[in-house]
């Protein structure tokens, strides 16, 4: 191994993030050097913070340089680890606590409308994520990640899973294409991540490659929580698998698509009309729906667009979509907007909802609305309309109080 | 200066006793300081000592300021409409230096990068120190004990009631003009350095013992409108260009990007209406810098939704401020400074939008003034601290880098906004007292952060009409504890126990002292 290892960014514009150096010795004990913007306040604090990493692995002669441009401690942390397994073997991780608020667990069918990418090598992205309120983040460790970054992304984005409050958004990982992968899973697994997206899925059989993973990490490490899947489909084969898929296992939630590699990989180009990718994504949603999981649609990637962006929802929502990735904040609430139930939906919902209580307290085995039957299913519809639009403020949680009696839809 | 006598104020802050040899006044506390007597009067000039047929022109600055009595000790004083691209400033000390004039004051309106180049004479003694503003590299080398004398901070406001009361009596006035005649009319409005109006410069006119008009464009008499007016006028200098146009129409002009930056416009927008603070007739100040420029725009979009509009604003205007008058979303724009080409052309053109000074906006000693009747004003700070004290000049680590601008009369508002960040690059916004103060809590009413948004105890009406918003009220004690829970607590900073500047209040005593950070 060399004895020389560096890890982190130091570019102008890379804010909350550092770049370290270690150089090994054979003498002259630890010494660190931080060239930092906050040292008067935090240089104390980081260097205390270099010696415990080095300590726990067991370094006792080296020169660090820390370039620092106000990182976290969990970010600088996660670049002295890297830079150390670059100059010794070692099967130690320096794991910061596991944030109490960071240890909840999603319902397989929670609301999934917005997931906001952050790429898993910066910080800066992170760190204010959980405050523009998206359903699901998602730490990048695939195309966002450079491939000569891919091994100090991982723990990043592991101390990101332990020590960054995302504000109650599902916490989901992309991992890397398989095999790698596999590897990826080891640095996410037991660190309370949510959601794990599969990028390029083509069969079931990978969907099995993932969980059987998982499993072992869990056997290991005695972990009981469930870890949910999110396999994206971008390919023509992928897309002509898309029901085996979605079927592989109890785990999959949802499955999404890439429409950047799709329609590469058909060799078409990809158009703001999206007839090209009318097929594939009627395909997707009819096997979701058939195998009872949500289907997710991909990006919008003009940030700067966002009544292309509202059309756009508009359109998945109208197509079975429940829900896209976002790669900008401001996407989230354009969004939300889009999915929520418009004013013509809420209406009618409340209609039907009120009608069925309405019966129930009569003891009516039939809800009816005017003349109309009223099935069971869609009234469970109805009902988780409601509930979404009270999560989503269109509707006050005490509508019942005020509500007049239903007339015929 | 490190032997000077320390009192300490009503604030709470330790503050010398006298500054640069002369004595100062201790802060006493909001509207407690009021001078009795006269104002400050100019030297009385007669009609008899100018030529008849009004021709002012001299060859050159340089001439200027020799006719003016230019010699070592002088105050000068220069504005800031030009902001990054003033060209007039440096070549005025690069003049003294090479007549080999010492021990200037230089009282600017306000300073930036561009002046930078002046550090070679704070340091070869052709100046002795700043009274104004002192920003980045000027600041940096005034925080590091490098300046003569000390620093002396004021106001938008301060500076009108510090020349008003004899506080500081200006020498020499050189007023950079996009337009004149060799009367000494100008203004700001027209010329290739149109910079809109020229009100930071309106003191400096009437109470300077000279007073020195330069510009690029000079018109034949009359110069109209005359926002300076040439009656105050000693002498005109005609020169090839006063000022570089992209320099002084740049930078804040643009909305913010920043998804964290939108996200704080957004609620300080939605906490005014919440509030109520947002009705048909009310009037609010538009600031300069992304999130305040966006907040514009979000009451925009709320005054159009509901069929109002706004009495008045008060600027910093700009484009999206001009788009609010021409779309009659506001009646007037009474306007301090225009920050873009779309300000200067509806100054120029539209007689709602309205030349200001700091006299009718700021001035301590004026019978009343126009930022306290604003409704709502909505501010920056590198600082806050837990009993809502705020500081816009120095950062957590003591360094000097920003000047007070018409911050602190802007407090005067009905309702005080500071919008920021918990924490920037890990250092939190609010510390449990600011390192300076620039401006007492009492009249800082609501703190609004990306995690939550903390109104001042003092405002109960306040806190009463925003139960139930559905926005993230919390106490500012919460909020300083979840910058900390991120960042960590940061060390406390070490100064030198040399005095480098001090804070002035709108009232002419001294608020607080900025001491020496070593490099």
């Amino acid at each position: 191994m060399n004895n020389k290892g560096f890890a982190g960014n130091k570019g102008d514009k890379d804010r909350s993030d550092c770049f370290v150096m270690l150089e090994l010795s054979d003498s002259g004990g630890i010494r660190i050097t931080v060239n930092s913007k906050v040292k008067s306040l935090y240089g104390e604090s980081i260097t205390a913070l270099c010696n415990d990493v080095l300590s726990f692995f067991e370094i006792k002669h080296a020169v660090v340089t820390l370039d620092d441009k106000g990182a976290l401690p969990f970010v600088i942390a996660a670049r002295l680890e890297a830079a150390v397994k670059k100059v010794i073997r070692t099967e130690k991780e320096y794991l910061l606590p596991l944030l109490a608020d960071n240890q909840y667990t999603t319902p397989r069918d929670r609301y999934r409308f917005s997931r906001l990418y952050l790429p898993g090598n910066t910080p800066s992205l992170m760190i204010n994520a959980g405050v523009h309120k998206p359903n699901a983040v998602i730490l990048d460790l695939e195309d966002a990640v450079a491939i000569e970054k891919k091994n100090e992304a991982r723990f990043l984005v592991r101390n990101t899973l332990r020590a960054l409050d995302f504000m109650g958004a599902e916490r989901m990982v992309r991992i890397n294409q398989l095999p790698a992968g596999l590897n990826d899973l080891d640095y996410v697994i037991p660190h309370h991540v949510n959601v794990v997206l599969i990028p390029k899925c083509e069969s079931a059989h990978q969907i099995h490659e993932v969980n059987n993973h998982i499993l072992a990490i869990h056997a290991r490490l005695g972990i009981t929580t469930s870890v949910w899947l999110m396999p994206i489909v971008e390919s023509a084969l992928g897309v002509i698998n898309v029901f085996e898929i979605a079927k592989a296992a109890k785990n999959v939630v949802a499955v999404a698509i890439g429409l950047e590699d799709y329609t590469a990989d058909l060799g078409v180009s990809r158009t703001a009309e999206g007839k090209e990718s009318l097929f594939v994504r009627s395909m997707v949603v009819n096997a979701c729906k058939a195998a009872g999981i949500q289907p997710i649609d991909s990006v919008f990637s003009d940030v700067g667009d966002m009544e292309g962006l509202r059309k756009n929802v508009l359109q998945s929502k109208a197509l079975g979509f429940e829900g896209m990735g976002c790669i900008h904040p401001r996407q989230i609430s354009v969004i939300h907007e889009s999915f929520a139930p418009d004013t013509a939906e809420i209406d009618k919902a409340q209609k039907i909802v009120s009608a069925f209580e309405d019966a129930t307290r009569k003891g009516l085995g039939v809800v009816s609305l005017g003349t109309k039957m009223i099935d069971a299913p869609v009234v469970k519809r109805a009902q988780r309309t409601i509930e979404l639009a009270v999560a989503m403020g269109r509707l006050d949680k005490n509508w019942k109080d005020t509500y007049h009696k239903a007339e015929p839809i | 200066m490190s032997k000077v006598k320390l009192v300490v104020n009503a604030a709470g802050r330790s503050v010398p006793t006298e500054v640069n040899g002369k004595p100062v006044i201790a802060y006493k506390g909001i509207g407690k300081h009021k001078p009795e007597g006269r104002k400050f009067g100019p030297r009385i000039s007669s009609c008899a000592d100018f030529p008849d047929d009004g021709n002012k022109l001299v060859p050159s600055l340089k001439e200027a300021l020799i006719r003016s009595g230019l010699k070592d000790g002088m105050t000068i004083s220069t504005h800031h409409h030009f902001r990054n691209g003033d060209l007039i400033a440096v070549q005025i000390f690069d003049i003294a230096s090479e007549l080999g004039v010492k021990n200037l004051v230089w009282f600017p309106s306000a300073s930036f990068e561009c002046h930078a180049p002046l550090i070679k004479y704070l340091e070869d003694g052709t100046i002795h120190h700043i009274e104004g503003s002192m920003n980045g590299q000027l600041g940096r080398f005034t925080s590091h004990g490098k300046m003569k004398g000390v620093g002396v901070l004021r106001s938008h406001g301060g500076r009108y009631q510090a020349v008003q009361d004899g506080e500081v009596a200006i020498d020499i006035a050189v007023i950079a003009a996009p337009t004149a005649d060799f009367f000494g009319n100008a203004n700001g409005v027209d010329g290739p350095a149109a910079c809109g109006l020229l009100g930071f410069a309106l003191a400096d006119s009437q109470y300077a013992d000279k007073v020195i008009v330069v510009t690029d464009n000079l018109v034949p008499f009359p110069c109209v409108p005359w926002q300076i007016q040439g009656n105050y006028v000693d002498h005109v200098v005609q020169v090839d260009q006063v000022g570089v146009p992209s320099k002084i129409v740049s930078g804040t002009t643009e909305i913010t990007k920043s998804p964290d930056r939108l996200l704080l416009a957004e609620m300080t927008a939605r906490f005014c209406e919440h509030a109520g603070i947002i009705k048909d007739g009310f009037s609010f100040q538009a600031g300069a810098g992304g999130t305040a420029l966006s907040i514009g725009i979000y009451f925009a979009e709320l005054l159009k939704a509901k069929g109002m509009k706004a009495r008045f604003a008060r600027g910093g205007s700009n484009k999206y401020l001009v788009n609010m008058l021409n779309e009659g979303l506001v009646d007037f724009i009474l306007d301090g400074q225009t920050f873009d080409l779309d300000g200067v052309k509806s100054m120029r053109e539209n007689p709602n939008h309205v030349s200001t000074s700091p006299f009718t906006s700021y001035n301590y000693h004026g019978k009343g003034n126009f930022a306290s009747m604003l409704d709502v004003v909505i501010l920056g700070a590198t600082e806050v601290d837990v009993n809502f004290n705020a500081n816009v000049v120095t950062h957590s680590d003591g360094l000097l880098l920003h000047g007070i601008g018409g911050w602190q009369n802007c407090l005067f508002a009905k309702c005080t906004i500071l919008p920021v960040p918990l924490f920037r690059d890990r250092i939190p916004v609010i510390r449990d007292e600011v390192t300076t103060l620039c401006g007492p809590g009492e009249l800082i009413d609501v703190i609004v952060t990306e995690r939550g948004i903390a109104i001042n105890p003092l405002r109960t009406d306040l806190i009463e009409r925003m139960k139930n918003s559905g926005l993230p009220i919390k106490t500012i004690h919460e909020l300083k504890a979840e910058a900390e829970k991120i960042c960590g607590v940061p060390a406390k900073q070490k100064f030198e126990n040399e005095i480098v500047a001090v804070v002035k209040w709108i009232d002419g005593t001294v608020l607080d002292t900025i001491y020496k950070v070593m490099p």
